[in-house]
């Protein structure tokens, strides 16, 4: 097992759930309650990454950080190197990736919420942060958990964007799918069944985590 | 204080609400049946839907004024308002509930405030349990103070007791006059029941298609001997169109027959219009429903018919019954059981006639 690649994958994963997280809540909050007509474009926008091919959205991804691009080239004065092909790259690239991942689960827990509750919120007072943080998320917590579990388990079992945007550098931007893909070039099954099988056995984990997660703990109709 | 609002709202194609009231001190009941607006208003006044025109005043301050542009946001207005569905968070515990409304005050205020409210309505020894673990009269006690612990200037109660047996539905309006008479504050009272409105109302408004169709005292409005307008019909569950066959001065009564079908009523004479078609509203509650043809009796209208349904709602079971025309029918849970109902089953229904209200 390449535990480099592991160390790489696991690190990704976390910054991008936690970056994800904090986009994809007021994201999601804006999708569920906003009441402009034009909303479903953007609904449309954020699930993009899940029918995109990962080739076509890495290749964007690379032209819009490329050296000759804006970003790319503020990227460089700020820092004096490229952004492609760098670690940093990658977390960019797989925010975009995993967005959809981490807001529709908790927008659709936010869609399940009573909005007596809302009303009840506001008629006591509460301003609408408070509302949010002391209403709405505490009651969304399955989704939220789920939103960042998903995402993390699908940042780590990204490949198509990561080999377009990082290529193969090991310890940079080598992550264990594209370890598993080596291995299997290399002709190494045994090190590639053994990769495979780790993974394998990591999303099972992760997938039931979130289904458990999202039998709702109390019922608000039960409470009228 | 006082409350005073003037509400135009187009809520539909179909549906307009254009109604002014005015709610002193004390309870108000707001009257009619589902659809009439009710709840529309208590949005309005509570900030929670904007009316298309109109101004809403408590005591001296403007809370929403079309003309003026004020617009005060629901969470400014000072209005405690207990839904329908109570809406307590089911994530906190009762005592959390409570303090949810003081969060500018010291935690020791604060504290002082929801245990002088909780033994005030009686659930001071429910303070560290969540809603889900209380009864049915619990959680409207626990919403009912959780609205009044902040000191609202108004208080606005959507059907609150309509899902609770009588007895506790009385003891709970009882704590709430106590409360009131040392507050004074309006408080709006929207039910559909035609006891609630003599169980607890000072005053009535009644709506009909989101316009008042009567306003005065309870005994004034809704008890009307014989004919009555239209408008005071609205709580009804049972409102139909029947064409007079015949009026028979010497008993007081007349011959109908309901429009769109063959059912013939007796009902009390109406003076006045002379219109061949009127409306006959029968409370659900006033028809007796029988398994077996009754013999013996002193109604006059014996209706045959098929059980289409058979619900519960709140305390109540409602049964609708097809005589060719459709029956709603009220009936207690014990008294349903008694009869052993099964949908499709043949029944019949007794209606006195003085339980028939004519409008002409």
């Amino acid at each position: 097992m390449d535990w480099t690649a592991v160390a790489l994958s696991l690190r990704l994963a976390l910054i991008v759930s936690l970056v994800l997280l904090v986009f994809a809540l007021p994201l999601a909050y804006w999708i569920t309650f906003s009441r402009w007509r034009g909303k479903f474009l953007v609904e449309a926008v954020v699930s993009l990454p899940l029918v995109l091919p990962p080739t076509v959205l890495g290749f964007y991804v690379l032209v819009a950080i490329g050296s000759r691009s804006p970003i790319g080239r503020l990227w460089e004065r700020w820092t004096g190197h490229g952004l492609a092909f760098t670690f940093e790259s990658l977390v960019i690239a797989s925010i975009i990736y995993s967005l959809p991942f981490a807001v529709q689960p908790i927008a659709a827990s936010f869609a399940q919420l009573d909005t007596g509750l809302v009303d009840a919120a506001a008629t006591l007072g509460a301003s609408g942060w408070r509302t949010f943080t002391r209403v709405i998320v505490p009651l969304s917590i399955p989704g939220i958990v789920a939103g960042v579990v998903l995402s993390f388990a699908h940042t780590i079992g990204e490949f198509g964007v990561v080999l377009m945007v990082g290529g193969n550098l090991p310890g940079i931007t080598r992550t264990v799918s594209i370890s598993v893909y080596d291995q299997v070039e290399a002709l190494q099954y045994g090190a590639a069944n053994a990769t495979s099988l780790s993974l394998l056995a990591f999303s099972f984990v992760i997938l039931a985590i979130v289904y458990a997660l999202m039998r709702r703990p109390w019922s608000v109709t039960a409470v009228s | 204080m006082s409350l005073a609002a003037t509400i135009r709202k187009r809520v539909s194609d179909a549906f307009a609400l254009d109604v002014s009231i005015s709610v002193p001190a004390g309870v108000t009941i707001l009257f009619g049946a589902s659809g009439s607006g009710k709840s529309t208003v208590l949005r309005a006044v509570a900030g929670l839907l904007r009316p298309d025109a109109g101004s809403i005043t408590v005591g001296s301050r403007v809370l929403f004024d079309r003309n003026g542009g004020i617009d005060v946001p629901a969470r400014d207005r000072h209005v405690g308002y207990v839904f329908q569905h109570l809406a307590l968070f089911p994530h906190l515990t009762v005592e959390e509930n409570l303090m949810f409304g003081l969060q500018d005050q010291t935690q020791d205020a604060r504290r002082r405030k929801v245990r002088a409210i909780a033994a005030s309505f009686k659930i001071d020894h429910l303070l560290s349990r969540r809603p889900a673990q209380t009864s049915g009269g619990e959680r409207q006690r626990t919403a009912l103070a959780r609205s009044l612990v902040t000191n609202p200037s108004a208080l606005l109660l959507d059907e609150p007791l309509s899902a609770l047996d009588h007895p506790t539905q009385s003891l709970i309006i009882d704590d709430l006059r106590r409360w009131n008479a040392e507050h004074q504050i309006p408080i709006l009272y929207v039910t559909h029941s035609h006891r609630e409105v003599f169980a607890l109302g000072d005053r009535v408004v009644v709506l009909h298609n989101g316009s008042v169709a009567a306003a005065g005292t309870p005994h004034d409005v809704l008890e009307m001997p014989e004919q009555a307008s239209l408008a005071q019909l609205a709580g009804f569950e049972n409102v139909m169109e029947a064409a007079v066959l015949a009026r028979k001065m010497d008993a007081g009564t007349m011959h109908c027959r309901l429009t769109g079908s063959q059912v013939e009523l007796e009902v009390p004479l109406a003076h006045g219009s002379g219109l061949p078609l009127i409306q006959i509203a029968i409370r659900a509650g006033d028809i007796l429903l029988a398994t077996e043809p009754p013999r013996g009796l002193s109604a006059r209208n014996i209706l045959r018919g098929r059980l289409l349904s058979l619900t519960r709602d709140g305390a109540a079971m409602v049964a609708v019954v097809d005589c060719g025309t459709s029956f709603v029918v009220h009936l207690t849970p014990s008294a349903a059981d008694g009869l052993g109902l099964a949908i499709g089953q043949d029944v019949w229904l007794v209606i006195k006639t003085y339980s028939c209200r004519v409008a002409a």
